[in-house]
């Protein structure tokens, strides 16, 4: 490498980037450099992808400062990025699906002599396929590609740009292992081009055999750089990407309860085009006992969260609540039957912002006795309960008419649990309840959880947080590909054996009922 | 006389092309600015804007021309004040276009009030004269009914097959497409979906205008009240009918300006029984049967009606 | 320019000065028009005021103005609060009020039963025409906005068929529907003034409404499904249905202001039965804030720059079609208010990586 040379292609400095009063980046430094693989690894919400929409000019950062190749640039717009040799892929491809392959690589081109230029494109394409081996039949329809083929139309679209600089997001969870190898060679191919590739990922055995280097955020801060030399295990990534290994809560041994919530050979109702996961699900939730439910996120949790709520229909399979089977699962169905659920999209499904605190802590509750009658609504009970579970809760401001979406998401969060908790639940289902929230929001809900638990309720928690999940599991289950592929008591429980099965490394029942 | 008579009449069919263009044109209008994303309720008062700019500047300084390009320019303006409020304002699209069409029209009405007065006789001025075109216009039926019309006229046939044109075989027509099937995916190829939406949208309301001038400069000589008459909303329903592409979109005008040409006759020969209304109605009944037929396949523009924000998350 | 959303909370007032903001600004822009029209703002606002309100014949007449303008402003308010873009209010007035004519025009009916059937057959027409579009939306997907649309015009043809063909008076020719009984001429309260019975139905909607959106299950629902109707599936209400429901309703005012018209003002129907009375409802909807209550002096207003319109045109030469434009100038104000208040306007700055070195 010559001297002149030694400019990162990419430099960040103190980036903060702040979202409606959450900090999605503190103050990062980050550093690519020419023919480099950098892994940047994290979990969920840990900024990853805020950070790099940053870089592509999708966001504007709040402080900090970019140079591409040791020179100040300013990147108010995907356009600027572009042209100073910057290229994304997205975790969902960015593509118009009723456009050609073609037409998506030609959008944003400048072409000749005002007309769009196909025969330029076309020759770019198969250029483009012979140096990397990334081949498209150019007229197909966008949305008739699978999506591993999307994924490579969005590298070709940024290497017709002439891209320096590649930041792949997450390219392999939508991808088979013979994709992925597919998609290393190419990688490899650029290396070797010059092209610095910036790897999001945390799936740690790829991150490990592709990368030079690995940078590691937690919490929108970066906690770790370290070089990829071949001698990095996954469990050193894994402890970098979660702290250390969690503290075990020392807790009492409980008599197991009886069977509160049981699902038996279900399949989720899913859209045509994504694939079936291999077995169906089987799962038992006692009460007393908290169930935490791992995984990467985008394999079936949603689903599986809204079809066990209630609001998605079952493809397959049965679920029983108390023993009692449900024919035709509905929110209401399962709310007469004890089952409280908490969406992990709380301002999308569990709330409505536009609405004040007090309406949305009887959302689902508002048509019954004692906060309606005939078809009524009964002010007085309904302020009379917000009143109450606000000050138990400590929902802030104190205010029954203070519109939700003006809350922060910890308060947020509160009054959600505030309304679901309020009936004394037999059964809880909550998703990601603790992401985006403050250190005294999480200590808050997570005390919750653990009373709610001491006092007999059977809980599903599904969590991307491995730290909440070893700390208030008392089993934990993991998902991948919309399957149950492990099943442990947390003492059999070990960050490297969840990592791996989230991963989709191995199968472990462990002694579950 | 009977339907059969009038519809064997040449005369007929060039009254229908006549009626036809002021469709043809506000249908491309809308056709641009929904194909990047917007549904532009405001072409009524677009078209009524242009109308009366063309009209007024024609009758001022006498060259018709000037009028039309007047008419395209405050066309223009008041799709700049539709994207000002939809495109970077981010208003709802459907209340925010009534209101510029409700705006506009009461704009123009007392601007034409200040400007004329209220004579009995509504002031005239010499519209253009049909321009037969050498040779064309000989050819047997088809010459006398579309080559013997007004050079605006022309100028709207040429405008069909250059906005195919332009959207299939131009990167800004591409980019124009991208925006409305997918802000966030054009954004991702360094496309500024607000730039491309505002520019589209000034561009609706200059075909807009020149639809309203047309029917003043061209086919009536002049201003009245109910010289749009809902033009503008059959357009949003010919475009539907049209599915969006600029070539049907044209044969759907067509189509509706023979609809027009019918009910006119009927009504003036008043010798046959038809309820000539219920031709009117035709249009917005197919368009509603044509929702209905395309509802399970995704017909319009994906994005169409969706506001875009870079900062969503 | 973009716009950022505002992170402290917007108070209360300061949102509910926003009407009262875009009238004021509306009624500025409005002066430099009379002003170019060569008269005083001053004077002009002051005749239309006195036109408006001077008297008990101008009071009587902007209130039986503003009638269907209420009515028509709670079947927009209605149908905007549930999200459903009911922009057919047009055509649902036009239905009511020929199922009003209708059935005033039935000999065969007992003379007590004419009015209230009228005002029951007119609200079921406005609610069964919002049901085809709403039906369409939630079994289809079809989109509502440009739906509502196609049905106001062929309504309207069809209206215009039936006035000149069956309704068509075979003596003098005239197109209009035949006259209704004289018993189903609403009753006037104030003998000499058309404050007739159908005002006194905008009024007790406005109040039945406010009840509804603030006090009922199905009130409330409406709103979930309107702001969230994903929350709305999650929480268990049945987002279809809802929709279903709450165009009906909006159908139903929308019949109500065309009954009220035949029964209290022209006692039959004519081509002009409506004159854009289903557009006007979404300014007054908007000018209230989607409240209720702020309907009345919504409607109130748009009805007196009407009635003073005239009389104000008839002094000073001031064209009357100062009333359209005030209508739409509001209706924007009133939407670029709102969206202030909830959002700061941010010029692009120049970029932050770049003032840094």
């Amino acid at each position: 490498m010559s001297i002149c040379n030694d400019a990162p292609i990419l430099s960040l400095s103190g980036i903060t980037k702040r979202f409606a009063g959450v900090t999605a980046n503190k103050a990062v430094d980050f550093n690519l450099h020419r023919g480099e693989i950098v892994g940047l690894l994290g979990e969920n919400g840990a900024g990853k992808t805020t950070l790099m929409n940053v870089v592509f000019g999708l966001y504007r950062p709040d402080e900090g400062a970019i140079r591409i190749s040791g020179e100040p640039a300013s990147i108010g717009n995907t356009a600027d990025a572009i042209a100073l040799g910057i290229g994304m892929v997205h975790q969902h491809s960015h593509a118009v699906g009723r456009h050609t392959v073609l037409e998506n690589l030609m959008a944003g081109l400048p072409g000749r002599y005002g007309l769009l230029d196909r025969r330029s494109a076309l020759k770019r394409l198969s250029e483009i396929g012979d140096a990397y081996g990334l081949r498209l039949d150019p007229d197909r329809l966008v949305g008739s590609l699978a999506v591993g083929e999307r994924q490579r139309l969005d590298i070709i679209r940024a290497l017709l740009r002439q891209a320096r600089v590649l930041i792949l997001d997450e390219p392999t969870s939508v991808l088979t292992p013979q994709e992925t190898e597919g998609l290393f060679a190419a990688l490899r191919a650029l290396k070797a081009d010059k092209v610095g590739i910036v790897f999001i990922s945390h799936k740690l055995n790829e991150v490990r055999a592709i990368t030079d280097r690995v940078v590691v955020m937690r919490r929108g801060e970066v906690v770790a750089a370290v070089a990829n030399d071949g001698k990095l295990t996954n469990l050193d990534l894994a402890s970098l990407m979660c702290g250390h290994e969690p503290e075990r809560v020392v807790r009492e041994p409980r008599e197991q309860g009886e069977t509160r919530l049981s699902i038996r050979k279900l399949r989720l109702d899913k859209p045509k085009l994504e694939k079936q996961a291999g077995a169906p699900i089987d799962l038992d939730i006692h009460a007393g006992e908290i169930v935490g439910i791992a995984g990467v996120s985008g394999n079936g949790q949603v689903r599986f969260a809204e079809t066990v709520g209630g609001v998605e229909t079952i493809a397959e399979g049965e679920i029983r609540l108390n023993g009692k089977p449900i024919g035709n699962p509905s929110p209401r169905r399962m709310q007469a039957e004890g089952l409280a659920y908490i969406p992990e999209d709380r301002i999308g499904a569990g709330l409505v912002g536009a609405l004040p605190v007090e309406e949305n802590l009887v959302l689902s509750r508002f048509t019954e006795a004692p906060f309606a009658r005939h078809g009524w609504l009964d002010w007085r009970a309904i302020k009379d309960f917000a009143t109450r579970q606000i000050a138990a809760y400590d929902v802030r401001p104190p205010d029954p008419q203070a519109l939700v979406g003006l809350l922060s998401g910890g308060n947020q969060q509160k009054a959600i649990v505030a309304r679901e908790l309020a009936f004394s639940p037999r059964i809880l289902v909550i998703a990601q309840p603790t992401r985006g929230l403050d250190v005294t929001a999480i200590a808050f809900v997570h005390r919750a959880l653990m009373n709610l638990r001491d006092q007999g309720c059977a809980i599903m928690l599904i969590s991307d947080d491995l730290d909440e999940l070893f700390q208030l599991s008392d089993r934990i289950a993991v998902m991948y590909e919309s399957e149950i592929v492990c099943d442990v008591p947390i003492e059999e429980a070990t960050i490297a054996t969840i990592g791996l099965a989230m991963n989709g490394g191995t199968k472990t029942r462990g002694a579950s009922a | 006389m009977n339907i059969f008579d009038i519809v064997m009449d040449i005369g007929f069919f060039a009254a229908a092309v006549r009626l036809a263009v002021p469709l043809l044109l506000g249908t491309l209008s809308e056709l641009t600015a929904e194909r990047s994303g917007v549904l532009n309720l405001g072409i009524e008062g677009m078209m009524l804007s242009g109308a009366l700019a063309g009209f007024g500047t024609a009758s001022a300084t006498g060259s018709l021309w000037l009028g039309v390009t007047a008419a395209i320019g405050v066309g223009m303006l008041v799709g700049a004040l539709m994207a000002l409020l939809v495109v970077t304002l981010r208003l709802d699209q459907t209340v925010t276009g009534l209101g510029v069409s409700l705006m506009a029209t009461g704009l123009v009405f007392y601007s034409y009030r200040l400007g004329f007065g209220e004579s009995s006789t509504p002031p005239a001025i010499t519209p253009f004269s049909t321009i037969p075109l050498p040779f064309l216009s000989d050819i047997p039926v088809i010459g006398p009914v579309f080559f013997n019309q007004y050079a605006l006229t022309y100028l709207a046939y040429l405008l069909v097959p250059a906005l195919a044109f332009f959207l299939y075989r131009t990167p800004a027509g591409l980019a124009l497409r991208s925006v409305g099937e997918n802000p966030q995916a054009a954004a991702a190829a360094g496309i500024d979906p607000i730039r491309v939406r505002f520019l589209a949208l000034i561009a609706a309301g200059g075909l807009a205008g020149l639809a309203g001038a047309y029917l003043n400069l061209a086919a009536f000589g002049s201003f009245t009240f109910g010289i749009i008459a809902g033009r503008g909303w059959i357009c949003l329903a010919l475009v539907v009918l049209g599915r969006w592409n600029p070539i049907a979109c044209a044969g759907a005008a067509f189509l509706f300006g023979a609809v027009d040409a019918l009910q006119l006759r009927l009504q003036a020969s008043g010798a046959v029984d038809l309820p000539y209304q219920l031709f009117l109605a035709l249009p917005y009944a197919a368009t509603l049967v044509a929702m209905i037929l395309n509802a399970s396949r995704a017909v319009g523009p994906t994005a169409l009606m969706q506001p875009y924000d870079a900062e969503q998350r | 320019m973009r716009l950022i959303a505002k992170q402290h909370q917007t108070s209360r007032r300061r949102d509910a000065m926003m009407p009262v903001l875009a009238v004021a600004a509306s009624l500025a822009i409005c002066g430099v028009l009379i002003l170019i029209a060569g008269a005083n703002p001053f004077t002009a606002f002051g005749i239309m005021v006195s036109a408006a309100f001077g008297g008990k014949l101008a009071l009587t007449e902007t209130l039986a103005r503003a009638a269907p303008l209420m009515l028509s402003g709670l079947a927009a308010l209605v149908a905007l609060r549930t999200r459903f873009w009911n922009i057919g209010g047009e055509g649902q007035i036009i239905v009511g009020a020929m199922a009003a004519a209708w059935i005033g025009a039935l000999p065969q009916l007992p003379t007590h039963l004419l009015i209230p059937m009228m005002l029951i057959g007119a609200a079921l027409a406005g609610a069964a025409l919002a049901a085809v579009p709403a039906t369409l939306k939630t079994r289809l997907g079809v989109d509502e906005v440009v739906s509502t649309l196609m049905l106001n015009f062929i309504v309207m043809y069809v209206m215009m068929a039936l006035l000149s063909g069956i309704w068509k008076n075979p003596v003098t020719g005239w197109t209009n529907s035949p006259d209704i009984l004289p018993a189903a001429e609403f009753p006037v309260f104030w003998n000499g003034t058309r404050l007739h019975l159908g005002v006194l139905v905008a009024f007790l909607a406005v109040g039945v409404i406010g009840i509804l959106m603030k006090y009922t299950t199905l009130g409330l629902s409406m709103k979930i499904v309107g702001e969230n109707a994903k929350a709305a599936r999650h929480a268990g209400l049945s987002v279809a249905r809802v929709t279903l429901l709450a165009a009906m309703l909006s159908g139903a005012l929308a019949g109500l202001a065309g009954a009220g018209e035949v029964g209290g003002i022209q006692f039959q129907v004519i081509a002009s039965i409506s004159s854009g009375y289903g557009y006007a409802g979404i300014v007054v909807a908007m000018l209230a804030r989607l409240s209720a209550a702020g309907i009345i002096p919504a409607a109130l207003f748009l009805a007196a720059v009407t009635t003073g319109a005239d009389e104000m045109s008839r002094q000073t030469g001031v064209p009357f079609f100062i009333a359209d434009a005030m209508q739409g100038i509001c209706l924007i104000a009133v939407l670029v208010a709102m969206t202030l208040s909830r959002y700061q306007i941010r010029f692009r700055p120049t970029s932050d990586s770049k003032a840094s070195p």
